[in-house]
């Protein structure tokens, strides 16, 4: 059965390794701002929250591709964008509803998670408190989605 | 079944790879009009700067990918269709028959119609063939007049400034972008492209155009005569849909389609930049010139031929810009409905700036230029209709909190 990342922001206590971990693997600097996943601070009600691509069903950002630089990872199911084909014209990042494929200035490509291309992803691995975890998927795309948040948003105003 | 699909650009691609899963009995003949290998348009920026070659043009990277999949590529040009007859004529008179028809031939581009406009140094650039025929024709030096700044014209714009030409951009409007941003964020793309050179003339339209010696004279209302080598005209484009003529196919702005992408016609269906559809937020009828609207289109209309249940909730307008490296987007709409009230802030010498419009709790519309970071989660919050709630109010005080307010309203949905 394929893996995927469970987030469970209850566990979160925003120490950004995971951060580190992903600047890491990716682009080895511990800068984190060019990191793939990301923790939101809700400073109202001091909540950490970290979040990056579900690897949905959906898969706005491959669909929406011109040149197809974005791809099926048949092994994992992630989506993997594929530099030496994007062009860098960032439709991918506005079709995505999630938000989770950012343009990076510097390469003039874009970037998401590709879940470490197998074995466990770095920021699973990195995270001390098991906030971020890699384990079976058994419930897929926005329906996972769906059933993080339902668990995790304690804001009840949002009907 | 037999389905032809006229026009092989992503609505078309996908319609043709949708159909050979939906339909797998059925034959699948996918009309390529320009003499290629299937290609995006939207691609075509990065080949005049050089960024790639025409492979990286490509829709699907495989020469053999068609051929793989069983879709059988006709290159040709329809010249009429006749429903009738369930028929398709090329130009050079060839029949192909169908049982179902998608119609995805998107636009061409609509010339002035003044004095001068046939002459050869007068260009525009829509297809591949225009590209080539600019790259041939523009070497570093060149004096380019672009006249028309809207999306297109911008994106052909930074490609332009990479070869390195003189340029000058004719605005025939006050403004550029002005279908994609506010005033606001449109003065910035304008201030930004002046301060690297570009040289920008609004509210100019040209009376005619000359040739002598081989260079061009673009005649301005009031006698000024700009010298140019090359005259880029890039003033909007037009559905093609003249092969229609007689055949009882409804148009407005585009061919009407309901949400299964079905036209006036029983068993001809239209997607993409050709097609008129309802706008997801305004709930009026519109094209979407934008490629993931073709691909969507492309696969809706696709199941409907193939006899499935797939309907569209209505499209989407959005659009990301890079002018000369400054990024800018828009989605929804984004300059307000009646009823509704925004917020928006603003820093014009750093060039920042993010502009949301709502409707009740919901955010229906944005503008941003400068930032880049999960923009995505714009389109999430108004295609989804997303209620708010107190984040509305929060998003008021500080807008940039939108990737917050997302994960707050959105997954908890
Ligand atoms: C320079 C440029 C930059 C762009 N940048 C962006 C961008 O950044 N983001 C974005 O979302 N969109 C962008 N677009 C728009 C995007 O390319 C279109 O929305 C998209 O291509 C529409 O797809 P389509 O399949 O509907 O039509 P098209 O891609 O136009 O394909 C139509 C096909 O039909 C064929 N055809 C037409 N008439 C006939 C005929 N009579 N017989 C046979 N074949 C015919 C054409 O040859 C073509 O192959 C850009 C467009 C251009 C030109
Ligand atoms: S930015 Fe790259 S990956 Fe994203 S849609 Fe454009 S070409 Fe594809």
């Amino acid at each position: 059965m394929q893996k995927s990342l469970k987030m469970d922001p209850n566990k979160c206590t925003g120490c950004l390794q995971c951060e580190m971990a992903c600047a890491y693997e990716h682009h080895h600097t511990f800068t984190i701002s060019r990191s793939r996943i990301k923790v939101f601070g809700f400073e109202d009600e001091g909540r950490k929250v970290p979040y990056t691509c579900t690897q949905c069903d959906e898969a706005w950002c491959l669909h929406a591709c011109p040149v197809e630089a974005i791809v099926l990872d048949p092994a994992t199911g992630a989506k993997k964008v594929l530099e030496d084909l994007c062009v860098g014209c960032k439709v991918c990042t506005i079709a995505c509803p999630f938000g989770t494929v950012n343009y990076v200035a510097a390469t003039g490509k874009v970037q998401k998670c590709d879940l470490c291309d197998g074995g466990e992803p770095a920021c699973a691995g990195a995270c001390p408190t098991g906030a971020i975890t890699y384990v079976d998927a058994d419930w897929t795309g926005l329906d996972r989605m769906r059933r993080w948040a339902g668990r995790t948003d304690n804001n009840p105003a949002a009907v | 079944m037999r389905h032809v699909i006229i026009g092989a650009g992503p609505a078309g691609v996908t319609a043709a790879e949708t159909l050979r899963g939906a339909d797998p009995a059925g034959s699948v003949t996918l009309i390529e009009g320009e003499g290629e290998i299937p290609y995006a348009r939207m691609a075509i920026p990065y080949l005049l700067a050089g960024k790639i070659q025409e492979t990286g043009l490509r829709i699907r990277p495989r020469e053999d990918h068609y051929a793989r999949l069983g879709i059988d590529v006709v290159h040709g040009r329809v010249r009429a269709v006749d429903p009738a007859a369930s028929s398709v004529t090329l130009e050079d008179g060839r029949i192909l028959a169908y049982d179902r028809l998608l119609v995805a031939t998107g636009s061409r581009p609509s010339l002035q119609r003044i004095p001068g406009i046939d002459l050869p140094g007068v260009h525009t650039c829509w297809t591949l063939a225009d590209a080539r025929d600019l790259l041939r024709k523009a070497p570093p030096g060149t004096r380019v007049v672009q006249m028309g700044a809207g999306f297109v014209g911008c994106i052909i714009m930074q490609g332009l400034v990479s070869l390195r030409v003189d340029l000058t951009i004719l605005v025939r409007s006050g403004r550029m972008v002005s279908r994609m941003m506010n005033p606001a964020s449109s003065a910035m793309i304008r201030s930004w492209c002046e301060s690297r050179g570009v040289k920008i003339r609004v509210e100019t339209l040209p009376e005619s155009i000359s040739q002598e010696d081989g260079h061009l004279g673009v005649h301005l209302p009031g006698g000024e005569v700009l010298p140019a080598d090359l005259y880029l005209c890039l003033v909007g484009v037009k559905p093609a849909v003249g092969f229609l003529e007689g055949t009882g196919v409804e148009v407005g702005s585009g061919i009407r389609v309901d949400a299964r992408m079905a036209t006036s016609v029983p068993g001809i269906f239209a997607a993409g930049d050709v097609a008129e559809s309802v706008d997801v937020v305004t709930g009026e009828r519109s094209v979407n010139a934008i490629q993931p609207n073709a691909v969507e289109q492309g696969r809706i209309a696709a199941l409907g031929m193939a006899g499935r249940q797939a309907a569209s909730r209505g499209t989407l307008p959005f659009n990301v810009l890079d002018t000369l490296g400054l990024k800018s987007s828009s989605f929804g709409a984004w300059q307000g409905l009646p009823g509704g009230d925004s917020v928006e802030v603003s820093d014009p010498e750093r060039y920042r700036y993010l502009k949301l419009e709502f409707l009740g709790d919901r955010l229906v519309g944005a503008n941003a230029v400068g930032r880049t970071d999960h923009l995505g989660a714009l389109r999430g919050l108004i295609e989804g209709k997303v209620r708010l709630g107190p984040w509305k109010e929060r998003l008021r005080r500080n807008p940039a909190l939108l990737m917050e307010a997302y994960l707050a309203c959105a997954l908890k949905a």
